[in-house]
């Protein structure tokens, strides 16, 4: 029997192999989004329990790489939706290669501020494409939506950081 | 100003503030967590919905209350 059959029958032993597999590659995925290890650990073993609860609807014949990564942004977006305005993002994340150094810290706090604020399924979407440049196509199917809806949440997050960072003050074009 | 330019502006911006993860590796297995979960919580095997639960109680609130359907039901049976 293969792997992922006798995954999807119960077999403990073949969830851990399969844990043992995939486990990095989720937690990566996740701490992109969360942008926490210690969150990431958390969501990371959720995300695998989450897996092992559903296994019976898993096909053995499907790709478990991308079936995990969808449970994983799903636990990471119930994340998002619990903890909002309970953390704010790490202080010490650290300036991108290149910055200006124009662009004064109390700018920056707004800029993080008002990222933070935006809606969970707002967030995750812009975290994947805009910071980390996930590309469209990986985000819509680890999100279960299309590519041009990944597009459209893209663009409403935008417009809701122009409209905040315009009200804070902050200089936003606005052509 | 087009969309497409409006978001890379406003990615330009963002890197400003928040920098991609760069270290993203996991430094330790998770294994025994993932184990201590499992024994914590087990997880069922075949997890029935609430709604199927509601729907059950449902229809046997239906059949209590309304006993005389039974013999119609039995009929399109």
């Amino acid at each position: 029997m293969e792997l992922q059959e006798r995954f999807a029958a119960g077999d403990l032993e073949a969830f851990e192999v399969l844990f043992r597999q995939h486990q990095r590659e989720v937690y990566a995925w996740i701490v992109r989004i969360v942008r926490d290890s210690g969150i990431a650990e958390d969501l990371t073993v959720e995300t695998f329990w989450r897996i092992y609860k559903y296994r019976a609807r898993f096909k053995p014949d499907g790709n478990f790489r991308a079936w995990a990564r969808r449970i994983g942004t799903n636990a990471a977006l119930d994340h998002l939706r619990h903890a909002r305005r309970e953390t704010q993002l790490p202080e010490d994340v650290p300036c991108a290669a290149g910055a200006d150094p124009a662009v004064r810290r109390e700018v920056r706090d707004q800029i993080r501020n008002a990222f933070h604020e935006l809606p969970p399924k707002y967030r995750l979407v812009a975290t994947l494409a805009l910071v980390e440049e996930e590309s469209y196509a990986e985000i819509a199917k680890a999100v279960g939506i299309s590519e041009a809806l990944v597009k459209i949440r893209v663009f409403r997050a935008v417009r809701m950081l122009r409209k905040k960072l315009n009200s804070l003050g902050v200089e936003v074009s606005a052509k | 100003m087009s969309n497409d330019e409006i978001t890379k502006e406003m990615k330009e911006l963002l890197k400003q503030a928040i920098a991609p993860m760069k270290d993203s590796e996991l430094r330790r297995d998770l294994w025994p967590q993932m184990l201590a979960k499992l024994e914590e919580q087990p997880a069922p095997v075949h997890a029935i919905p609430w709604f199927d639960w509601a729907l059950a109680a449902l229809a046997g609130a239906t059949l209590l209350f309304f006993p005389g359907i039974i013999p119609a039901l039995f009929y399109h049976l």
